[in-house]
């Protein structure tokens, strides 16, 4: 997993509340047995006006040129700025895998649903909650200033304006420190293999049906 | 103290906790299927690591395949590819149980887990996929989970996981006739929203849940993620131990005896503390139906699509506009004036026996409407396929001018050949009305087994307590 620490990149924004995994990656690409090469399908069913299938050629496909990532000024945004409820529905994780393939770090809204906060961790893809109304101010920002940009920094858990305002936000302790080594959750686990055996054992003992 | 359920079950399955609190979870039971496991397999394989315990798994190929013409097997390619992509990993690494396509246990996996006892009370379950909470109604700490925690399941039995807070939704009272679980979930969403659980393990209870069959609580405990909740759940009674006797997976003899004994145990303590309590009156639940793109926007038969303006916070204001806008309604239109083009009786939500069973009653001696392209039966799995069959279910729906399928998710999410047309308008009994979830365009309402039935019949909404 690649690490975070800290990160400077371009904001895009997507007004919309509960937007839901089957949008992030439509259905028709989880038949992939990959993880990567979600990227160019993110947000397929907005972003392109034909209905995308796997295997077609992107590039060659109609631009929705009414959908927010299509214009010119967002092109590169690696910070996506967003409403309540983000990544609802389908616990996919081919939705994170889709955002960081096309290039987000980092996702910024009032409130994320849980399995979908949960997986962006596993992939390298910070997802920070900020109150609404600093939400509604950033924004405000991005729409008023082309190029808007944002600094993000997971050590001092802020996010910094260009005019040097800093919102804090907060983080479990140990999802920051994985994520900001970029360590594999499983590496971490198994070195307490011995616990768990010991858990299971003493489990195998007592409820002895469940190891049918 | 007295605990709640949840923590008690929580409790039960901590190996270890780290210094904030993140625990290192226990995990009973993994349930597989092909969409989310094919890259958790290949990562654990590149990484050189077994899984820890194979006799944890049971696993079905459901959301792929086909519901007709299993003869011709899978015909698309690349679903193709990952059905047999998912033979392969369980040939390779072994299962409890594996339930292969056009096996006669074969079925969605929510489905098969249960009939089978293979989901126990006090269980620890999990499964690549938002809707495990169904397990919950076992009184199991049930949580879907992405493709990287499958894998971290597959090789050290554990999961990662903070404790969440608890929440208490209590249904007293009594539903009237015509009201069913799907009914009393859908009320429980449009009252606390599809946000409104996020970050809690809710615990369902109340006469009106007590009511309920197994199968009545699993279709609410389904939708737990609906209200944004990751697990829901449901204590032990009687009805748990009725249903668990004698399935193949269940304890049998001594070792039964001794496993009620302690499921007995799987309810909240008198004065246990919850951070939140919700309650609902039972008697005061209609028929629900949803009119746009998210669960919580739903109202009752009697009930007609409102306006944005009936909104004040502007965020839902303007998803109710694109709401209606997607589901090509106009404010003040009444449900029962909202006609349909496709229903759907099917998904881990209703797809079991008495699913079927409220749907064929509501279906005898009448007549797919004219004006309704078709009408999909799609049983949950093969032992409910055929437990229908037995009962002449089939003959019913086949009267009635509906197509009866075989197993699996079907046009719940349509990544097989079922799926609504662009613009086409459905009644569906599964859980998801997103844009696109049936099919590109397609135009979903969420209902019971015996309004989708309703609908069927007369071509548009219909309050099912005229037609009982
Ligand atoms: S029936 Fe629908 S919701 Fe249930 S597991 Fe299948 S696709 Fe998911």
């Amino acid at each position: 997993m690649r690490p975070f620490t800290i990160h400077e990149g371009l904001v895009a924004p997507l007004d919309r509340a509960n937007v839901d995994t089957d949008a992030i990656i439509p259905k028709q690409f989880l038949k992939s047995i990959k993880r990567s090469g979600f990227g160019p399908n993110a947000f397929d069913e907005w972003r392109y006006l034909d209905r995308g299938e796997p295997g077609m050629d992107n590039s060659k496909r109609p631009l929705n040129p009414d959908f927010v990532l299509n214009q010119p000024r967002y092109q590169g945004a690696s910070i996506l700025l967003t409403r309540d409820n983000f990544g609802c529905g389908s616990s996919r994780e081919h939705a994170p895998w889709a955002l960081e393939d096309y290039g987000f770090r980092a996702l910024i809204a009032p409130s994320f649903a849980d399995i979908f906060y949960n997986n962006c961790f596993k992939n390298g893809l910070l997802p920070i909650r900020l109150p609404p109304a600093e939400v509604d101010e950033l924004f405000a920002q991005t729409y008023a200033t082309p190029g808007y940009r944002l600094k993000i920094d997971l050590g001092a858990q802020t996010v910094t304006r260009p005019d040097g305002k800093a919102y804090s936000f907060e983080v479990d302790p140990f999802r920051k420190e994985c994520l900001m080594n970029g360590w594999d959750d499983i590496g971490l686990t198994l070195r307490h293999a011995e616990a768990i055996r010991a858990f299971e054992e003493k489990r195998r003992a007592e409820q002895p049906w469940l190891f049918a | 103290m007295p605990q709640t359920l949840y923590d008690k079950l929580w409790e039960s399955h901590v190996v270890r906790t780290e210094a904030d609190g993140t625990a290192l979870l226990y995990i009973d039971r993994h349930l597989i299927h092909e969409v989310t496991s094919p890259q958790a397999f290949e990562g654990l394989k590149l990484a050189g690591r077994k899984p820890w315990r194979a006799s944890s798994i049971v696993a079905t190929a459901d959301h792929n395949t086909p519901t007709d013409h299993w003869e011709r097997g899978i015909e698309d390619p690349i679903s193709r590819e990952q059905v047999e992509t998912l033979d392969a990993n369980i040939r390779e690494v072994g299962a409890l149980a594996y339930f292969p396509f056009k096996d006669a246990r074969q079925g969605i996996v929510h489905v098969v887990g249960p009939e089978n006892g293979a989901t126990l009370p006090g269980m620890t379950v999990v499964c690549g996929d938002s809707h495990t909470s169904t397990h919950g109604a076992f009184a199991c700490l049930a949580h879907g989970i992405g493709t990287s925690e499958v894998e971290h399941v597959l090789a050290t039995q554990c999961l990662l996981q903070k404790k969440m807070k608890a929440m208490l939704v209590k249904v007293e009272g009594e539903v009237g006739l015509g009201v069913t679980a799907k009914d009393i979930i859908l009320a429980i969403i449009g009252k606390i929203g599809t946000a409104g659980g996020t970050g809690y393990a809710i615990e369902f209870a109340g006469s009106a849940i007590r009511a309920l069959s197994m199968e009545g609580r699993m279709t609410v405990c389904n939708m737990a993620i609906e209200a944004g909740a990751r697990v829901g759940f449901v204590a032990v009674d009687d009805k748990t131990i009725e249903y668990l006797k004698d399935k193949p997976f269940a304890p049998k003899g001594e070792l039964w005896d001794k496993a009620v004994a302690y499921w007995r145990t799987l309810v909240s303590d008198p004065g246990a503390h919850f951070d939140a309590v919700v309650e609902l009156d039972a008697a005061a639940i209609k028929p629900q139906v949803t009119w746009g793109t998210s669960p919580e926007m739903v109202t009752d038969i009697e009930g007609a699509v409102p306006a944005p303006d009936d909104f004040s916070d502007p965020v839902k204001r303007e998803s109710v506009a694109r709401a209606l806008q997607y589901m090509d309604l106009k404010p003040g239109t009444r449900i029962q004036d909202i006609a349909v083009d496709q229903v759907f009786i099917g998904s881990c939500t209703n797809s079991r026996i008495e699913d079927l069973r409220a749907a064929a009653a509501v279906a005898k001696g009448r007549k797919k409407a004219a004006n309704v392209r078709r009408v999909l039966v799609v049983p949950g799995s093969g032992l409910v396929k055929r437990q229908a069959e037995a009962e002449g279910l089939d003959e019913i729906f086949k009267a009635a001018g509906f197509e009866w399928r075989e197993p699996g998710c079907s046009m719940c999410l349509a990544m097989n050949a079922d799926r609504l047309e662009p613009g086409e308008r459905c009644a569906s009994t599964s859980n998801r009305n997103f844009e696109g979830r049936q099919g590109p365009g397609g135009r979903t309402h969420l209902v019971s087994p015996a309004m989708a039935a309703a609908a069927a019949v007369t071509g548009h909404f219909t309050d099912v307590r005229n037609l009982l």
